[in-house]
C-alpha cells in the first residue's frame, strides 16, 4: 500500500449526546480513491464533517500526513490541502458561478487548478460565470461545487453523495469526468449510495454500518454478497 | 415652495440617518446580529471625536482620521472577544449581550464625560449655506448627504467587487461551506464589525457637529437606524438610504405641522410602511 495520507484511529464522532460514530479506522493512501458505502444514517456524512473539522473530534483521531488535525477548525483543514464537494452541492446563492469558484481559491494554495483549468474541464461554466449559481440546472450546480473544491488545489477531495438527486445521464458525464479530476495526483474520498458507481472509480471500499465499518475490501474482487451482508447487516 | 424647504431639508437629514442604518445593515447582513448597542457606538464616536479634537486643536472632520480607525479597532476586538461567542442558532443571546454592551457604554460615558450636553466645534462649517431656488442648504447637510451616498456606494463596492465582499456574502450564506473553502467566520464577522463601526464613527462625528449629544442619546440614534433599514429593506443598502430619506423627510413635514410632532410623524411614517409592506420598500431578491 502507498504512504497513507489520511488516517482515522478510534474516531467516535457525536450529535450532541447521540454518537453516530463507533471506532472508525480507516486510511487513504497517496493518490488513492477510496469509496464509502452505506445506508441512509450509517454514518457517511458525519464522517466527512469529522474529517473536514465541521465537527469537533477527540484528540489523535485523525491523523492527516502525519499530523493530527482531530482538533483543527474547518478553515485550517482545507489550508493543509484537504477540500469537499458537500452533499446537495451548497453552492452560495449570493455569489455569481465565478465567485463561486473563487472563493474555492480563498485558501490560496498553488496547483494546476485555477478558473481556467476548470472552465477548461466544464466549458459551459464559463458560458454562465456571471449568471446566479442557483439559475443553474443541478448538474451545472455540481460541476460548480466540484470546480470550487479543486479551484482549493487540494491533495485530498472528499466528494459527499456527488450523484444524489442528479439524473442518471448527468451522473454518467460527471463520473466521466472523474478519472480526469483525481489523476493528477489527487487521492480521494468518494461517498455514493450508487455502488457500481463507486466500486467502478476507487481501489478499495469501505463500508459503514450503524456508525461501524462493516466492511474493508479491495474494490475490484470484493462480491455483491458481502457488500449486501455488510450495507444491511443481515446473514 | 413652503413645502420644498422641509422636503429638501428632509431628504438632506436622511443621510445621516442612512449612516446610522448603514453599519447596522451590515451586520444584520452579514451575521444576523441585532445589534442594541449601535446608537451607543455612535454616541461613543462622537465622544472620541470630542476627545481627539479637544487634546489635539483638530478639526472634528480631520479627527474622522483618528476616530475611524479607532472605532474599527474597537469593533474588530468587540466580536472576536464578546459577540462571536454569543452567536449561533438562538437570537436571544446576542440581543441580550448587545444591550448590555449599550448599558456599559451609556454608564461609561457618564463617568469619564458626565451628562453635559457636548458639541463638535466646526466653526464656520456649522453654518455656512448656499441659497438654491429660494431654499437654503446648509453646507453640513449637503456634505452629510454627500457622505451617505460615498459611503453606501463604497460599502456596496465592496461587498459585490472585492474578495473581502466576497467573503461577507459567502459566510452570510452558509457558515460551514464558508469554513470549508478556508474563511474563518469568526475572523470574518470581526472584519465586518470593524467595517460597521468604521461608518459608524462617521456617523457619530457628523451628528456631533450637528447636534449637542450627552451619553443618553443613543437609543433613539438606534430606532432611527432600525426605521431606515426596515423601510429600505433589510439587506439591501440603496434601499437603506431612501428609507433614511423617507424618514427625514417624513420628520421634518411634521416638525413643519408642529414642531412636537417632528419625531412621532417618522415614527408614523415607519408604521405605515411596514404595515403596507412588511419587507420594506426594496426587500433584497432571495436568490
Amino acid at each position: 500500500m502507498p504512504d497513507s495520507i489520511l488516517q482515522t484511529r478510534g474516531l467516535n464522532s457525536y450529535y450532541g449526546d447521540f454518537q453516530a460514530l463507533y471506532d472508525v479506522e480507516l486510511d487513504v493512501g497517496e493518490g488513492e480513491v477510496l469509496a464509502i458505502i452505506g445506508a441512509n444514517g450509517a454514518g457517511k456524512t458525519t464522517l466527512m464533517r469529522s474529517i473536514t473539522g465541521l465537527l469537533t473530534n477527540g484528540v489523535d483521531q485523525i491523523h492527516y500526513r502525519g499530523q493530527d488535525i482531530s482538533r483543527l477548525r474547518a478553515d485550517e483543514v482545507a489550508e493543509l490541502g484537504l477540500a469537499m464537494v458537500p452533499e446537495g452541492r451548497q453552492l452560495f446563492p449570493s455569489l455569481s458561478v465565478k465567485e463561486n469558484l473563487m472563493i474555492g481559491a480563498q485558501v490560496g494554495r498553488s496547483g494546476p487548478w485555477d478558473l481556467k483549468a476548470v472552465y477548461d474541464l466544464f466549458p459551459i461554466l464559463e458560458v454562465r460565470k456571471n449568471q446566479a449559481s442557483t439559475s443553474l440546472s443541478g448538474g451545472q450546480q455540481q460541476m460548480v461545487a466540484i470546480g470550487r473544491a479543486l479551484m482549493a488545489n487540494p491533495d485530498l477531495i472528499l466528494f459527499d453523495e456527488i450523484s444524489l438527486g442528479l439524473a442518471p445521464i448527468i451522473i454518467k458525464d460527471i463520473y466521466e469526468a472523474l478519472p480526469g479530476i483525481i489523476g493528477e495526483g489527487m487521492s480521494a474520498i468518494i461517498v455514493e449510495q450508487d455502488i457500481t458507481k463507486a466500486l467502478s472509480v476507487s481501489s478499495r471500499v469501505f463500508c459503514l454500518q450503524e456508525g461501524r465499518v462493516s466492511l474493508e475490501s479491495a474494490s475490484d474482487t470484493v462480491s455483491r454478497e458481502e457488500i449486501s451482508r455488510a450495507y444491511f447487516g443481515i446473514e | 415652495m413652503e413645502w420644498l424647504n422641509p422636503i429638501v431639508q428632509g431628504t438632506l437629514l436622511g443621510g445621516l440617518y442612512a449612516l446610522f442604518a448603514a453599519g447596522l445593515s451590515l451586520i444584520f447582513g452579514v451575521m444576523r446580529l441585532v445589534n442594541i448597542a449601535h446608537g451607543d457606538l455612535i454616541v461613543l464616536a462622537a465622544y472620541l471625536g470630542l476627545t481627539v479634537t479637544t487634546a489635539t486643536g483638530m478639526h472634528p472632520m480631520a479627527a474622522l482620521v483618528i476616530v475611524v480607525p479607532a472605532m474599527a479597532l474597537i469593533g474588530y476586538a468587540l466580536q472576536r472577544g464578546l459577540l462571536n461567542q454569543t452567536l449561533g442558532d438562538d437570537i436571544l443571546p446576542p440581543l441580550l449581550v448587545t444591550f448590555g454592551v449599550s448599558v456599559i457604554i451609556q454608564n461609561g460615558l457618564l463617568e469619564v464625560y458626565t451628562a453635559d450636553p457636548q458639541t463638535l466645534n466646526a466653526g464656520a462649517l456649522e453654518t455656512a449655506s448656499v441659497a438654491v431656488g429660494g431654499v437654503t442648504l446648509g453646507i453640513l447637510p449637503l456634505l452629510t448627504f454627500g457622505i451617505a451616498i460615498a459611503v453606501i456606494w463604497g460599502l456596496q463596492w465592496t461587498f459585490y467587487h472585492t474578495s473581502l465582499g466576497r467573503a461577507f456574502r459567502a459566510v452570510s450564506d452558509n457558515q460551514d461551506i464558508a469554513q470549508l473553502m478556508g474563511l474563518n467566520r469568526r475572523h470574518i464577522f470581526g472584519l465586518a464589525m470593524a467595517l460597521a463601526l468604521g461608518v459608524t464613527a462617521v456617523a457619530g462625528i457628523l451628528l456631533g457637529i450637528r447636534t449637542s449629544f450627552d451619553p443618553s442619546i443613543g437609543g433613539g440614534r438606534l430606532i432611527f437606524g432600525f426605521e431606515a433599514v426596515i423601510i429600505g429593506g433589510l439587506g439591501n443598502l440603496w434601499g437603506t438610504l431612501i428609507g433614511g430619506v423617507i424618514l427625514g423627510v417624513a420628520q421634518t413635514i411634521g416638525a413643519k405641522i408642529d414642531p412636537g410632532w417632528q419625531v412621532l410623524a417618522g415614527h408614523i411614517a415607519f408604521l405605515v410602511i411596514l404595515a403596507v409592506r412588511p419587507n420594506g420598500l426594496f426587500p433584497r431578491v432571495s436568490g
